[in-house]
This record gives C-alpha cells, sequence and structure tokens, in this order.
C-alpha cells in the first residue's frame, strides 16, 4: 500500500463573487521512501495539492471531492484535532520562503523544538539535545550560542537549513517541500537540495518536492507528476518523462527551455497565451487553447488518463500515465538534432526594412565601442549612529570593471545576489555614480556631459527593470507610460508621440488597444513587454537588462526572449543582460562576464566560456545550476560552488574567491590575479594578443585547463 | 516555428497550415504558434476614477455615509428656508418647552427653537470641521512633500518642528489660542487648521520617501526627467489617493476639536453656537429631564462623524483599486 494515495482530489476556493477551481480531480500515489516531484507553472495547483494534504487551504479554501488517504486515515475526512497530530508530527513541510516562515522574535533553538514539544510531549533537556543533534544534522553549529541565535542574524541558506531541522524533528514519513529554494542562490540551492536529499535517504522518508524547475526535479524525484490548470496532465518516471515525454504540454515546457537552445542562435517554442482562468477553465482538455496539436475532441471531451509501460523500468509493471489526445510520438530531439533542423529553415534577417530606427540613434559602423567600462569601482559607504553618521566602512560593490559591448551585440553578466552585477548595470545607466572609474558611450565619458547634452546622451541607454510591476507607474495608463520617454526628450508632436505608441506595442507584441490599460490590468509578461516597449522608446542603441525574466514562468520566459532576440536582430540593439541564471544568459549572449563580489573573474565569448570555463567560480557555478536532464545532473552530483558568499564589507585578501575555492593555494591570498588571457599571476611581459575584443580572460592563478565540462543539455531518446 | 508580430489581428486557426518545424513529420493540421499573449484585459477600459467609483459604490457602508453627510448639509443649510426661527433674539417667555406644537424639539434656556438651533449649530459645526480639514491637508502635503523629496537636512529639519509640535497636547494648545483671540467662525478654522497639519505632514512624507525609491521614478532618471517631473508626474499622483483618505478623517477630528471646544465653553460667542456648544448647555439641565437639550446635538456629532469615517473607509479601498483583481 502507498504512503500517500491521493484519489480524485478537487478543492475549490470561493472568493467574494467568483469560485476558484484551484485542484480538479488530482490522483496521486507516494510510496514510502520515494521522491515525487510535483512540477508545473504558476497557478498550475502544485502548491495547492500540498495544501490540500496538509488541510492548511487559504480562507475560503475548501476539499470538495475526493480522499488523501496517508497511513491509512483519509486526511481529507479527518477532524481537525487529528490533522494537528499530523502536521509537523508525520508530515513535515518546508516552505519557499524561510525569512517570512519563521518567527523572527523566538530564536531558532525554541523554534525547532517546538514540535517535539507539542507533538512527542518531551521537555527540558530532552529537546535541546534532540535540538543540538539536529543542528549537526542539517550543517548549522550545534552550539549553545547557535542555538539562541534569531532568524535576522542568518544568511537565507541558513534559515532553510533551519526549517528543515524544524520540519524533520519529529521524523516524519512524508516530507513536503514546496519550492524549498526558489528563494535561494543556485549556489546554496544545490546545498540544501543535497542536504534533503541525504536526509531523506538517511531517514528514508518520503518527499514531495513541489517546483516549477525542471532542472531540481531531473536530479532529485524518482517520478514525476506535471501539473496544468488544476489537473495532473501527466505522471511518470523521471528518466522516462525527461526522455520521452507523451502530453503536449510537458514537451511544450521542455521546448521553452532557454538551455535546449543555447548555442544555436535559434527561437525558443514559446507557448502561446496564459494559463486559464480556474474560475471558469476550459470545458475539455485544459491546454487545447494553447496547444499547437489541438483537434477537435480537445476542445469538446475531457481526456481519460492513458497508461503506457513504464520502459525506464524502475519497477515492474510502472507506467507512465498522460492525459492527452495527441501524445508525443517519439522522444524529444536533442540539441544537436535541433541545430541540424534549424540550419533548415534558418530565417534570413531582413536589413532592408530600417525606417523604423531614427537617425539620430543610428549607430555608425565606424568600430569605436559602443560602451566601455574602465576600471569602474562603487563603493556604499556604511554609516553607524543615527545623527553624526560616522562612516565605518564600504561595501564594495563592484571593484574595478572593465568591459566592453560591440553595437549588436549581447554581453551576458552573471553572479550570485550580492556579487554587484545589479550595481553594474545601474552605473552604466547612470542610476549610480561610479566612486571612480568612468563608462564611455562610444569613446565619450558618460558622468563628463551636462544640461541638454547629458538629456540627449540618456537616450542611448535604457534600463528594463527586473520587476515588471513595480517599475510601471500603476496610476498611468500605458499610453502615458510609453509616451513620457517621448516627452521628456521632446521627440515629435502629440500626434507622432500616439504614433509611435502604436508601433511600440506592435513591436512587442501587444494590441493597440492595450495603450488604454493601466498596468495592473495585464499578466506578468505582458508588463515585461509594456516595460521592454519603453526601453525602446527612444531608440537606444543598448538596453540593461536586470534580471528581464527572472520572475516568469518559463513558457512566459520563453515569450520575452525570443521578442528580445527578435528586437535586436531587426534594430540591432546592443544588451547589458544580467541574470543569476547562466542557461538563460548562455541563450542570448555573444559575450558572458562572470563576476564575483565586485570584481570580474572571467570573461569570453559564450559558448567558449560555456564549455571550456577557466575559472574555478565559472565551472562552480555551471556544475551547480540544475539542468533538466537527469542522467547529466546526477553525473555532476558531487560537483558545484560549496559555501555562501563572503561579506563584500571586508572582502578577502588577494583573489576574492579563494575562501571557497577547491585549488586555493597561499599565493591566492597574497596576490590579486589579473585578468588576462590563460590566467596565472602577474605577468612582467603582458602577451600581446590579450587586447582583442573576443579573447577569453580570466583572473586566476591556478586556471583550469580547458577540458569540457560535464554538462550535455540534449537528451537522448530511451 | 515562425515569430509573429503582427497583433492587429487574432490569431485565425483557419489561415494558419504551416507545420511544425520540430515535428515535421506529425501529422495533424497545426496551428502556427504565435507568441502573442492571449489573455489581454477584456471588456471596455476605464479609467482610474471610474475603476474607484465602482469600488466605492459597492461598499455599502460607504454609501450610507454619504447619504447621511448630504442630508446632514441639507438639514443645515437648506433646513432654515423650510424651518425658518429666530436664533438672534431671546425670548423668555417661551423658555426650556418640551418638544410640541410649535417648537417639534423645545426650547432652550433663552428661548430659541431647539431645531432651528441644531441647524445654525450644524452649519458651524460641518463649516468649521470641512474648512479645517482642507487648510490642514494643504499645509500638511505640501510640507510633507517637501520634506519627503528634498530628503537629508531639509528633510531632517522640518520633521523635527513636526516632532516639536506634536509633543505639545493639541487641546492645551488650542485652550491657550483661544483664551488669547475671541472665538469666531474664521479663527476656528485658523486655529484648527493651523494644529491638524501635523499628520497629513508626516503622512505624505513617508509615502513620498518610499514612492521616492521606485523603480518608476528611476526609470524617469534613467529617460533623462528632471526630478521635478518625477514629483509632479509619478510621486503626488499616488499619494494624493492616501492625501484624500486622510482628509475625510481630518474632517471628523475637526467637528469632534469644534464639539470639544464648545463643550468646554470656548466655543463660538452666542447667539452663534455649535453643536458642542449647544451640548455644553444642555448638560446644565442634566438633571432636570430636558432630554432635548442634549440629545439631538450628542446625535448629530456622534452621526456625523460616524459618516466621515465610513466615507473616509470606502474612499481608502477605492484608491487602493489597483491591488484588487479585476
Amino acid at each position: 500500500m502507498p504512503l500517500l494515495e491521493i484519489r480524485g482530489l478537487s478543492t475549490d476556493i470561493r472568493l467574494s463573487r467568483s469560485t476558484v477551481h484551484a485542484l480538479d480531480e488530482v490522483s496521486l500515489t507516494v510510496e514510502a521512501g520515494e521522491t515525487l516531484g510535483l512540477v508545473g507553472e504558476s497557478g498550475s495547483g502544485k502548491t495547492m495539492t500540498a495544501l490540500s494534504i496538509e488541510r492548511l487551504l487559504p480562507s475560503g479554501g475548501d476539499i470538495v471531492g475526493g480522499e488523501i488517504w496517508f497511513d491509512g486515515v483519509d486526511l481529507a475526512a479527518a477532524s481537525e484535532q487529528s490533522m494537528r497530530s499530523i502536521r509537523g508530527g508525520d508530515i513535515g513541510m518546508i516552505f519557499q520562503d524561510p525569512m517570512t516562515s519563521l518567527n523572527p522574535v523566538q530564536t531558532i533553538g525554541e523554534q525547532v523544538g517546538e514540535p517535539l514539544v507539542l507533538h512527542r510531549g518531551m521537555s527540558g533537556s530532552a529537546v535541546h539535545t534532540a535540538v543540538r543533534d539536529m543542528f549537526e544534522l542539517v550543517g548549522l553549529p550545534s552550539t549553545e550560542r547557535s542555538l539562541n541565535t534569531y532568524p535576522h542574524q542568518m544568511s537565507g541558506g541558513q534559515r532553510q537549513r533551519v526549517m528543515i531541522a524544524m520540519a524533520l524533528i519529529c521524523e516524519p514519513k512524508l516530507l513536503i517541500a514546496d519550492e524549498p529554494t526558489t528563494a535561494l542562490d543556485v549556489t546554496v540551492q544545490k546545498q540544501i537540495l543535497e542536504l534533503i536529499d541525504r536526509l531523506r535517504v538517511e531517514r528514508n522518508m518520503a518527499m514531495i518536492l513541489v517546483t516549477h524547475d525542471l532542472g531540481v526535479i531531473a536530479g532529485r524525484a524518482d517520478r514525476v507528476s506535471v501539473m496544468y490548470a488544476g489537473k495532473i496532465a501527466e505522471m511518470a518516471s523521471t528518466t522516462t518523462l525527461f526522455a520521452w515525454p507523451r502530453h503536449r504540454y510537458t514537451e511544450a515546457l521542455f521546448e521553452a527551455l532557454p538551455e535546449r537552445a543555447a548555442g544555436t542562435g535559434m527561437e525558443l517554442y514559446s507557448i502561446p497565451g496564459l494559463p486559464p482562468d480556474l474560475v471558469s477553465p476550459p470545458p475539455a482538455c485544459r491546454f487545447a487553447p494553447r496547444c499547437r496539436f489541438a483537434i477537435d475532441r480537445c476542445r469538446t471531451i475531457v481526456p481519460d488518463m492513458e497508461a503506457v509501460p513504464d520502459d525506464s523500468l524502475t519497477e515492474p509493471g510502472s507506467v507512465q500515465e498522460f492525459a492527452c489526445f495527441v501524445p508525443c510520438t517519439g522522444p524529444l530531439l536533442s540539441a544537436d538534432e535541433l541545430v541540424a533542423r534549424h540550419e533548415l529553415d534558418a530565417r534570413p534577417v531582413d536589413v532592408a526594412d530600417r525606417a523604423w530606427v531614427a537617425p539620430t540613434t543610428e549607430v555608425p559602423e565606424d568600430g569605436v565601442t559602443l560602451l566601455r567600462t574602465e576600471d569602474l569601482v562603487k563603493d556604499f559607504p556604511v554609516t553607524a549612529g543615527a545623527i553624526t553618521r560616522r562612516r565605518v566602512g564600504a561595501i564594495s560593490a563592484v571593484a574595478g570593471v572593465s568591459i566592453s559591448i560591440g553595437r549588436g551585440q549581447t554581453l551576458g553578466l552573471v553572479g550570485e545576489s550580492g556579487c554587484g552585477k545589479t550595481t553594474l548595470g545601474r552605473l552604466v545607466v547612470g542610476l549610480e555614480k561610479p566612486s571612480s572609474g568612468s563608462v564611455l558611450f562610444r569613446g565619450r565619458r558618460v558622468q563628463m556631459l551636462r544640461g541638454a547634452e547629458a538629456r540627449e546622451g540618456r537616450r542611448n541607454i535604457q534600463f528594463m527593470f527586473q520587476d515588471s510591476y513595480a517599475s510601471l507607474d500603476p496610476r498611468m495608463r500605458v499610453r502615458s507610460v510609453l509616451r513620457e520617454p517621448l516627452e521628456i526628450q521632446h521627440v515629435g508632436n502629440s500626434r507622432d508621440r500616439n504614433k509611435r505608441v502604436d508601433e511600440l506595442l506592435d513591436a512587442v507584441g501587444l494590441p493597440r488597444s492595450a495603450a488604454e490599460r493601466y498596468p495592473h490590468e495585464f499578466s506578468g509578461g505582458q508588463r515585461q513587454r509594456i516595460g521592454l516597449a519603453r526601453a525602446l522608446a527612444l531608440q537606444p542603441a543598448l538596453i540593461v537588462a536586470d534580471e528581464p525574466v527572472s520572475a516568469l514562468d518559463v513558457s512566459i520566459q520563453a515569450q520575452v526572449l525570443n521578442l528580445m532576440k527578435e528586437l535586436q536582430r531587426d534594430r540591432e540593439l546592443a544588451y547589458l543582460f544580467i541574470s543569476h541564471d547562466l542557461s538563460v544568459v548562455r541563450y542570448l549572449s555573444d559575450m558572458i562576464a562572470v563576476m564575483y563580489l565586485g570584481k570580474l573573474v572571467e570573461i569570453g565569448p559564450a559558448a567558449d566560456v560555456y564549455a571550456r570555463p577557466q575559472h574555478h567560480y565559472t565551472r562552480g557555478l555551471i556544475d551547480t545550476i540544475p539542468i533538466a536532464d537527469p542522467a547529466a545532473e546526477r553525473a555532476k552530483a558531487r560537483l558545484g560552488v560549496r559555501g555562501e558568499l563572503p561579506s563584500a564589507m571586508n572582502p578577502p585578501s588577494g583573489c576574492r574567491f579563494r575562501t571557497r575555492c577547491p585549488a586555493a593555494q597561499e599565493i591566492c591570498a597574497r596576490i590579486e590575479p589579473p585578468l588576462q588571457v590563460g590566467g596565472g599571476g602577474i605577468r612582467p611581459h603582458p602577451l600581446p594578443t590579450s587586447s582583442g575584443p573576443a579573447s577569453h580572460l580570466v583572473a586566476c592563478h591556478f586556471p583550469l585547463n580547458t577540458e569540457a565540462v560535464v554538462h550535455k543539455t540534449g537528451r537522448k531518446g530511451s | 516555428m515562425t515569430f509573429s508580430i503582427n497583433p492587429a489581428e487574432s490569431p485565425d486557426d483557419s489561415d494558419m497550415n504551416v507545420s511544425n518545424p520540430l515535428h515535421p513529420g506529425e501529422p495533424g493540421e497545426l496551428a502556427e504558434v504565435i507568441a502573442l499573449p492571449t489573455g489581454l484585459p477584456v471588456g471596455k477600459p476605464r479609467s482610474m476614477f471610474q475603476l474607484g467609483v465602482e469600488v466605492f459604490v459597492q461598499n455599502r457602508l460607504a454609501i450610507v455615509g454619504v447619504v447621511v453627510l448630504v442630508l446632514a448639509i441639507a438639514f443645515c443649510f437648506l433646513g432654515p428656508l423650510v424651518y425658518p426661527t429666530d436664533q438672534v433674539n431671546v425670548n423668555l417667555a417661551i423658555v426650556d418647552l418640551p418638544p410640541g406644537p410649535g417648537h417639534p424639539l423645545g426650547t432652550d434656556a433663552a428661548g430659541y427653537d431647539q431645531l432651528g438651533r441644531m441647524m445654525v449649530g450644524g452649519q458651524t459645526s460641518l463649516v468649521v470641521g470641512f474648512a479645517a480639514a482642507a487648510i490642514a491637508t494643504v499645509i500638511g502635503t505640501l510640507w510633507g512633500a517637501i520634506a519627503g523629496f528634498f530628503g537629508g537636512v531639509i528633510d531632517g529639519f522640518m520633521m523635527r518642528i513636526v516632532d516639536a509640535i506634536l509633543s505639545i497636547p493639541i487641546l492645551f494648545l488650542l485652550l491657550f489660542l483661544v483664551t488669547i483671540v475671541q472665538p469666531s467662525v474664521p479663527v476656528m478654522i485658523f486655529v484648527l487648521g493651523l494644529t491638524a497639519w501635523l499628520i497629513p505632514a508626516r503622512l505624505v512624507r513617508g509615502e513620498s520617501l518610499t514612492i521616492r525609491v521606485r523603480e518608476y521614478v528611476q526609470a524617469v532618471t534613467v529617460m533623462g526627467g528632471s526630478s521635478w517631473r518625477s514629483v509632479l508626474r509619478h510621486i503626488m499622483p499616488n499619494v494624493i489617493g492616501t492625501v484624500i483618505v486622510n482628509a475625510t478623517f481630518q474632517v471628523a477630528d475637526a467637528i469632534l476639536l469644534v464639539a470639544y471646544l464648545g463643550y468646554l465653553g470656548l466655543g463660538i460667542a452666542p447667539p452663534a453656537t455649535d453643536w458642542g456648544g449647544m451640548l455644553s448647555d444642555g448638560t446644565q439641565n442634566l438633571f432636570t429631564n430636558y432630554w432635548w437639550l442634549i440629545y439631538p446635538p450628542g446625535l448629530a456629532i456622534i452621526i456625523v462623524v460616524v459618516a466621515v469615517n465610513l466615507v473616509g473607509d470606502g474612499l481608502r479601498d477605492s484608491v487602493e483599486v489597483r491591488l484588487q483583481r479585476r
């Protein structure tokens, strides 16, 4: 008998005037000791499933049908009292944001021990000892002092460890991890996932891993359920699902992943449209309105779960189940096959149609570098005292960074949060003033411009914000939002501006009627399009895009990435693309620059940096990023960057990465390695070849030799 | 697949018979994949104001508040036209009459008709309340906005002044002022307005501090816009909602303050009066069963203040209309 069996679970959420059918006839099973991955886009019902099991539904939420059998008890019908003993006792839960899930006024020792007091009736020293043992298990210092710290004194990764300790202290049979690492940095994410995995095996726990990230699922889950619009679309063992998905939605999800098309220059498949509104979901197959294979039957009949034998043979008799009338007939194509296909139907770039590009900002092809930064430094002073504002130190956000971006090029900037990549972007657009160094646009120092010239100069570099909601004035219609840059720069008269608004909306794929709407009426992806349209309004030569897709779902992300690429091709735009997600950066960039704690550690052509990283940090990052390929994920299970980012207030001497570097030696602490071709220490006579625009530079005393990294983005059919 | 950016026409399956490049061998009529975001907002575009009105209208209590306020205003200002009474000459022949024919609410200790006096007193209370709130809101908004926009030393200096005045009990300050100057309607408005602006000043300053660092204000800088543009086009419109809501609460507070002063006998000089002053006169007869001198002004104050607060609550919801899913 499975540990958890959900049969036909339906959950509704009553709103003031409508009812959201969040879950519709969801059935799944979890065996003891097994990890079930639950994937889907936001709003697909994956979190709602987790909350239904715990019966922790939001207000207005109700289980309206079905059974949840856990260990011989039907949780859907259990009394509130018995649920209380199950929550935190037999079923542990880890939430997404450890900051809001921990009580800020209680020490972490007390909070971790609380379930023991509640569920096991333990007290005093017994709790104390158990908590200390648990701390040791999850990799937190088990000293008296660390038990008495408060959540705000810890880093995000440590807080998530506390959450795990809390969830596991009563030795639950089932652990529900709801996006456990989404709020964390990739390097920390890997460590946390490993920890959860190790503890799960040690304690023979079953786990439901809820996530939107196919890469996370690939390395961790035994079986996967794909959810869409409150229904299970497909269920199979991980290997089978990643090799040969049957449901068209699963297939589309894979095709939208940027890592699949990385380096091919081809467009991503983007699922058109948005997930349906669950107040009145589509009558038949819920994916039909967005599906490119939908036939009449899909729009009229609800597809039943079909089963085919699962040939990965994890267990005899296991099946792959899917609810689709037009399932995929063959395994997913590998990356190489995709490239071959792409060459067949490559679309010629249309250079003739340039009328749109106004002469004011057209960049002549004269070989002058579009944008250069020279030894850019930004320190943020740290002050103490409310009135005196004594300067007690400085956070070194950007420390001597020199980059250059050519016309029509994309430079991808990657690094963990806190590495200074956003600050660099803000320096480039002039939102921050550099402490020293300069930003040169076509050879002219941007800071030196004054008055009207400065205003004019602003036109050339525009910024695309991460949070599309916060970056659009909520009280302005889209028309005013898009007209504003034109008004500021006194471009044209009122009629010209309105015409330009129409053109901009066309360009980003929004209907012209969108101009009369307010930003809140749009979805995240649509708002990001408006943000892009605003950045384009002044026909800049360079757009600095700060994590423009990190808040979006995979399918929507693909839409925006495609659009950015398309616009670049048509207008010779250059991008400074800032992201923590290497696969997105890899997809879009010509050059990749890797930053660590304010320093540029490696820069080079995208394919080269990705395939043959020379800095240990770059290599670690590449190994750390989860890839939607089970085989590759297992192959690099033991690799990656360890530890957490040190404070930028007192950065390590010499090479800033040395504290986390596997190859660090004594010289790394003494001498800072220069950024040069082939790395190494300071040379008396630098190599003459290092000035080429496309050369691969690295700042490391002991660079990695140029062997290829273990990663394959392509999946071969099974 | 082709990336179409021609959203003028909506995707129509019939004219899209393009094979799928990823699975070219597969059967079936395949729709061209268009990256056109569907699920766009439907219905007629409505302005912020229209949306706000919609939300406001759905709030029944707010509507009750509006109706009560309108009735109160009509009662005070139009009532005397329908029901004229002598509110100037003392008539000792008809002192303290209980409600009866000719005097529906009786008469007071000076022989004034109580119902007529409610109207006259209400005029004072409402005029002083609304006008004082208006003055307080204007001064407070400007003060807070300037402090918030410029920040730094200016902000510190201006807000310390506010803190200093706030540390003096308002009632004490009012008592002090009205003992120096003879209270009249303009004086009351002036005095109340000058003491009530502190709260909106703090509120607006806090709001503009947070809005100043919002990304859409930063975006103006990136586009090359001046800081005045940020202030006028972005910060002001986003603060104004808070200001309007606060203004309604200021009205309620001012009506109450007028009542306090009137009750303490420091209100408007007779024969003019206000509801607080009437209540004060009435309490002298607390033990003589002249209930018609106490309940009408007391209830009027309570009802009007509650109504203003209800309207304020409704307004708060409707200015936050963008947070609602619709």
